[in-house]
């Protein structure tokens, strides 16, 4: 965060660096709220750690992985994609509610750098996931959960905060998109459930209808999860030798670089619209 | 002098499936540097809108604005860095301390990080919020909120303050306390433009007064020039009996010499008296005279109530929503 020295205006201060100095100062205030209210943290940890067991001990049983393993080694990829699928909701109803209290608009008739409120906000929230997700990862570790090398965990680890950067942009347009906190949650999840569930997050795809295992498998959800998987050492049956199922982790980062491509975009020039 | 704010013919509509609300229906307005406009009007006149215009929040559909020659909608960030907004709900952030809000603000209004300090320092002191410093904003009661939503505004020193309704929903110490740190800015130089539906606050804090009602600007002029338009000052007299009623607006009539009106509800009567107090005098020895029993008398001034109830023929409150069922004068972006 360096200025040069210039007139108190910093009008010397390129355009790109103030830009990037904006946005971290947003990202330090999104930040800081952090645990100023830690319920937001803890309760979406908890909403991880309850699915975990959930489906460890109660529908675990009932699904059988193809070729076998172990379910707990199967869920737990999933279980990190998930929570990390879900952010987007947080980011969404963050967004939302710094509309309706203003606090944009003080941003706005600020002269600051005009994407910075949104190159903040994914920021920050790719931050925070990654700190929910240490968690996650040593409640998997707690519970039995293993990886097959360091080097892997980190790769995956990488990978899930690449695209969880893509979902923080998606939660950006979408809360750019509701009049008010109440409306976003609704449509949030109407948006997120899909993603998340019509995927090889919890079950495999083999027990999916055929019309409907093809976008399961090309699912954005289930590429990425199948690359942990894959990465890690986990249980990862496929059920064709479709790209999305031989080089997940190649379709995922296509996945991400498309929709940060089509959303980012249009949550800046929606938010720019905001004058209309 | 030239004119810091000078903006002709600015149209707003709204549109929604059904109807169309001319929000603002041709504003010009003028304000030299140094002086304070005070822009009066009910909810929904288009106060807000008006403001966020100038703010550059809102792009006017027709007309043009410019804050010391710079045009509001080409060069939003030279207006930027001129103008500070303080508005109708505290855009502060909650879960930031007070000293955290105001260096976040002085960062993104390009001060660097040390002057930015100093800056919030100085006006925590200013503000009287010294001691809620370190305390975050959601702990800040009502009248705290805004004098550092106000704060927030003046980080950047800017020559343009605009303070939109700075003391709807405050208690009356509260608005008192703000009205005084207003005088304070405006002693220093800042030039100010403020709205408010409380004509009280026009007239306590502004030079000139612009009237807003449905998206025009109806009159404009000094307070006292306002005032003057609905005549001078006036006696108000109840009576105790109905029946007295005849005799006491003869008298009023004989005494004061102008049309009285009188008030089936409150049994007041009211006459112009530009006599002022000698009129009442009058009045007063005169009803005693013929045996009326007056409950109250007092001579009054016209209040810019009375302006706005003889300019627009309707009170200062108005509908609180528009024909779409937004909350009119506020945030439809």
């Amino acid at each position: 965060m360096t200025a040069n020295r210039t007139s108190a205006a910093g009008a010397n201060r390129s355009r790109a660096g103030s830009a990037v100095t904006d946005g971290l100062l947003v990202g330090w205030r999104n930040l800081k709220r952090i645990p100023r209210i830690p319920e937001l943290a803890i309760f979406a940890i908890l909403q991880s750690i309850m699915f975990v067991l959930l489906f460890v001990f109660v529908f675990g049983g009932a699904i059988p992985i193809p070729g076998g393993g172990d379910y707990k080694q199967y869920l737990m990829p999933g279980i990190f994609a998930q929570t990390i699928v879900f952010a987007a909701a947080t980011t969404a109803i963050g967004m939302t509610d710094d509309i309706n209290k203003g606090i944009i608009d003080r941003f706005r008739s600020l002269p600051m750098s005009r994407t910075a409120v949104l190159t903040g906000r994914t920021f920050s929230d790719v931050i925070y996931n990654a700190g929910i997700l240490v968690v996650l990862i040593l409640t998997g570790f707690i519970l039995g959960w293993r990886v097959e090398s360091l080097p892997a965990l980190i790769a995956g680890f990488a990978l899930l905060l690449f695209f969880a950067y893509r979902m923080a942009w998606l939660g950006v347009w979408l809360g750019l998109n509701v009049p008010t906190v109440e409306v976003g949650q609704q449509v949030i999840f109407i948006v997120l459930f899909p993603i998340t569930f019509i995927s090889n997050v919890f079950v495999p795809l083999q027990g999916l209808p055929t019309w409907l295992q093809p976008f399961a498998e090309w699912n954005p959800t289930s590429t990425l999860t199948a690359s942990l998987r894959q990465l890690w050492g986990n249980p990862s049956p496929v059920i064709s030798d479709s790209l999305a199922a031989t080089q997940p982790i190649l379709v995922t980062i296509g996945w991400v670089v498309l929709i940060i491509a089509i959303f980012g975009p249009l949550g800046v020039r929606r938010y720019r619209s905001m004058s209309r | 002098m030239p004119d810091l704010i000078a903006a002709s013919g600015l149209v707003k509509i709204y549109k929604s499936r059904k109807s169309e609300v001319r929000a603002l229906d041709g504003v010009d307005l003028n304000v030299p540097e140094g002086t304070v406009l005070g822009l009066l009007g009910p909810n929904g006149a288009g106060k807000t809108t008006t403001v966020r215009i100038l703010a550059t929040l809102l792009k006017p559909d027709a007309g043009h604005a410019t804050i010391a020659g710079h045009d509001v909608v080409r060069e939003p960030d030279a207006v930027r860095s001129l103008i500070g907004l303080s508005g109708q709900y505290a855009a502060v952030d909650e879960n930031l301390t007070g000293s955290e809000n105001l260096w976040l603000f002085g960062r993104l209004y390009r001060l660097r990080s040390a002057e930015a300090h100093a800056r919030a320092d100085e006006l925590l002191e200013q503000f009287d919020l010294v001691d809620a410093r370190d305390r975050v904003v959601k702990t800040y009661s009502g009248g705290m909120r805004r004098r550092l939503d106000l704060a927030s505004a003046l980080i950047g020193r800017p020559r343009l303050l605009i303070l939109d309704e700075p003391t709807t929903g405050l208690d009356p110490r509260s608005r008192l306390g703000m009205w005084d740190v207003i005088r304070g800015l405006v002693r220093d130089g800042v030039t100010l433009l403020l709205t408010t539906q409380y004509l009280e606050e026009a007239d306590e804090l502004a030079d000139m007064i612009a009237v807003v009602d449905h998206g025009k600007i109806i009159a404009r002029g000094t307070a006292d020039d306002l005032k003057s338009q609905v005549g001078g000052e006036r006696i108000e007299v109840v009576v105790r009996d109905r029946a007295s009623v005849e005799a006491a607006r003869e008298l009023l009539a004989r005494d004061a010499g102008g049309d009285t009106t009188f008030d089936e509800h409150t049994r007041k009567l009211t006459v112009p008296a530009h006599g002022g107090a000698q009129t009442l005098v009058q009045v007063v020895r005169d009803f005693d005279d013929a045996g009326i029993h007056i409950d109250d008398i007092a001579l009054r001034r016209p209040t810019l109530d009375d302006v706005f109830l003889a300019l627009t023929g309707h009170a200062t409150v108005a509908d609180d929503l528009t024909a779409d069922g937004r909350p009119s004068d506020g945030r439809a972006a």
